[in-house]
């Protein structure tokens, strides 16, 4: 069975109809008018063989061209693209089915991240009253390396609320390279989590040996394709509308190979999109249009994610401002657009300003938690863990989101009112009034046991203190100290002798340091 | 048999069955005979009243405090056995007597005047039923001379009193003072309660005792009977 996620009742919405026209039609002027400047030859050999209009640009250092895509073209690609998306895993369990149409919410971690926050809790003494103490977290940023990403997977394994995992720290051990970057993360994940696991890829030379990995995990290409227990991320268009070289490259090789692909587009309100929300929603909105166009020019039927994290800048460093109101309020236009093509979309929520955990983090995070996953994306990248915009990620940030999420979904259940039920409080009612002392506590007791009474916040300390922390920390080691499960030998053993670039200390099976 | 009939009073005390028509927490247990109708099988099938209460009602309650500590249990499953064992109590009173076995202790619990609350009131009388105290509820809003009157005529061994509000925990006080006025304070051990007050005011007014919540009412009230 596959993850249930959350079904939104009513996802909220900030367009309306007309709003959400007016935007695509911008969009579709916009692929035209400017148009898109391509830096990857193939591509714009593509679409120029597709009726796209495409011109070489001259006085450019770097080969460029003009690239205007018609109407027909979108349109065309939007019929082709696939409703329904399957994002497989290693645990059947743990497959996720996205339908365009179906405000169905999955949670799934990420970004990466170069900077690794560790915590070491000390105990401060009040010098005024040596019997006051207070025990506080420290945070000590480092380089990301492949143990971590692995401690990570392992952990977010175990983390019910999340249903996904992109890998949340870019490995930056001395004995990775560009050439084994990409093996090595996608097996810490892979080895680590039995959930569906998503990447950006550092190297296209590594696609295949990735693929090939994959493949021996599911059981062959044909069982891959079934159960794609991985899929892509990628940032083909750079804003303002310029398809990069590399990443478009990348792209339309996942593309060639069938496996999901995420077209993802990051503009930022105020500096590469205009600080308007009109102007970011019709530019992103032609942007991830262009990427989905040429991912189907290339492989009709590629299964593709609307992607969009667009963002607001910050007004005194220019830098992101991932916790500002404006951002939340463009995902959830994006997550409209994308229902409106009947797209599954990839959205970004809880990404906050903040370098460390603390109640400004908590309060960036849970704002756009809440507003993003009631508009109802499938794919909800919400920053598990994430601080500094992306910059830094902290596993006990990711226990706190964890409790985040069991209130958030908690909250997204659909009501239960219906004749059936109102027959039996009804029914409560009357006997309960009936009696001398008039309380229903009585009746709780099922109902707790059922589930349908939302759990404590778990970090509740005792007294006036708070043990959000400390508490928060007791349950990341926990979850640290359970198993885990990983690929087993025969498979682990096959991999490494087939997939170079493999780091011998990641095989748990060779009696080596464990990562 | 009487193996048997105490196994299935204990089973159910920690289901928390009053009667047949309760579901408690397992599974197709309505319809089965809950606490009530197992100690009136009992009483007739000859099995003795000290062996249910000691034997089937305070077993039980043992094993509900530990799973009330594992956190297995939470208050409302507390409550529900507490109130099956108050249920039991009722049955058993008139045999009591005569089986030589004496009640903990009577308690006579108020909501004071002025004030409707009374949920916290009702969970320490539930509470203390299930502990094996004779419990008369004088109920809410309660004036003070008409304390005095069910004191007099009573004659408890603790007096519980309850507020929630700032404007009615004035009347615990002249409670109290209207029990000297008739010579009754010092025939009751009197605990307070309530949202407002604190141990602190508890002193102040001259109570025996302050109740945090119903837990710790039982067990203020068991220190003051003497750990009884």
């Amino acid at each position: 069975m596959p993850r249930e996620g959350i079904l939104i009742n009513k996802p909220i919405e900030r367009l309306s109809g007309e709003q959400i026209r007016l935007i695509h039609d911008a969009s579709i002027e916009i692929l035209t008018n400017p148009g898109l400047l391509c830096f990857n030859k193939k591509a714009a050999e593509i679409f120029q063989s597709h009726g796209a209009g495409v011109a070489g640009v001259t006085g450019s250092d770097t080969p460029c061209w003009h690239v205007k895509i018609p109407e027909k073209l979108v349109s065309d690609a939007l019929d082709s693209a696939p409703r329904m998306v399957t994002l497989g895993a290693r645990n059947p369990d743990n497959v996720l089915i996205m339908k365009g149409d179906e405000p169905r919410v999955f949670f799934i971690t990420g970004s990466e991240t170069n900077i690794w926050l560790d915590v070491d809790f000390s105990t401060y003494v009040n010098k005024a009253d040596p019997t006051k103490e207070v025990k506080l977290p420290e945070f000590q940023p480092r380089r990301g390396m492949v143990a971590d990403l692995c401690d990570s997977a392992h952990v977010c394994e175990h983390l019910e609320t999340i249903d996904g995992y992109i890998r949340t720290v870019n490995i930056q051990d001395k004995d990775i390279t560009e050439d084994n970057k990409d093996v090595n993360k996608f097996f810490a994940c892979l080895n680590n989590t039995t959930k569906h696991v998503m990447s950006g890829l550092t190297s296209l030379k590594q696609l295949d040996n990735v693929i090939k990995m994959a493949e021996i995990i599911a059981g062959g290409s044909t069982k891959l394709k079934e159960n794609p227990l991985i899929s892509f991320i990628t940032c083909l268009v750079k804003s303002p509308l310029q398809f990069v070289d590399d990443t478009t490259e990348t792209f339309m090789e996942v593309c060639k190979r069938g496996l999901p692909i995420v077209v993802s587009s990051s503009p930022q309100a105020g500096t590469s999109a205009p600080i308007k929300e009109a102007g970011i929603m019709a530019q992103i909105n032609a942007e991830v249009l262009a990427g989905i166009t040429l991912g189907q020019l290339v492989n009709k039927g590629t299964p593709v994610l609307y992607g969009s994290v667009p963002v607001r800048a910050r007004m005194d460093t220019l830098g992101d401002s991932y916790g500002s109101v404006e951002t939340s309020q463009y995902h959830v236009d994006c997550t409209q657009m994308a229902r409106f093509y009947n797209l599954p979309n990839y959205s970004t929520s809880g990404v906050c300003d903040t370098k460390t955990p603390g109640q400004q983090s908590s309060i960036e995070r849970l704002f756009s938690d809440i507003v993003v996953a009631l508009s109802g994306p499938q794919f909800l990248h919400c920053a598990f863990g994430l601080l500094d915009c992306n910059s830094v990620f902290c596993l006990l940030q990711a226990v706190l989101d964890d409790a985040h999420f069991q209130m958030i979904k908690f909250f997204l259940k659909s009501p239960r009112i219906d004749e059936q039920e109102l027959d039996t409080v009804k029914k409560q009612i009357r006997e309960v009034v009936a009696t001398p002392q008039k309380m229903f506590i009585n009746y709780i007791r099922p109902v707790m046991r059922s589930g349908e009474i939302s759990p404590p916040y778990p970090f509740e300390g005792d007294g006036e203190s708070d043990s959000v922390f400390a508490l928060a920390n007791e349950r990341l080691q926990a979850l640290r100290a359970k198993p885990v499960e990983h690929i087993d030998p025969d498979t682990t053993a096959r991999i490494f002798r087939e997939i170079p670039g493999l780091l011998p200390r990641l095989n748990v099976y060779k009696g080596e340091s464990k990562s | 048999m009487s193996g048997d009939i105490i196994e299935l009073i204990k089973e159910n005390v920690i289901q928390g069955r009053v009667n047949k028509d309760d579901e408690g927490i397992g599974e197709d247990t309505i319809g089965q005979p809950g606490v009530t109708e197992l100690i009136k099988e009992g009483l007739a099938s000859g099995v003795s009243v000290s062996e249910i209460i000691n034997n089937g009602l305070t077993a039980s309650m043992v094993v509900v405090g530990e799973k009330f500590e594992n956190e297995e249990y939470y208050i409302p499953d507390m409550l529900a056995s507490a109130e099956a064992v108050g249920a039991a109590m009722e049955l058993l009173k008139p045999h009591l007597a005569k089986s030589g076995v004496k009640p903990k202790g009577k308690i006579l619990v108020a909501t004071v005047k002025g004030d409707l609350h009374d949920i916290g009131k009702n969970i320490v009388s539930i509470l203390l039923r299930g502990a094996g105290y004779i419990v008369i509820d004088l109920g809410h809003d309660v004036g003070t001379q008409e304390i005095v009157k069910a004191v007099r005529e009573e004659n408890p061994d603790y007096l519980g009193l309850s507020a929630l509000l700032t404007s009615t925990m004035v009347n615990m006080e002249d409670t109290i003072k209207a029990l000297k006025e008739n010579g009754l304070r010092d025939k009751v051990k009197i605990i307070i309660g309530g949202a407002p007050v604190s141990p602190e005011y508890a002193e102040s007014i001259g109570a025996d005792g302050y109740g945090a919540d119903g837990f710790h009412a039982v067990s203020v009230i068991e220190t003051l009977n003497g750990g009884n």
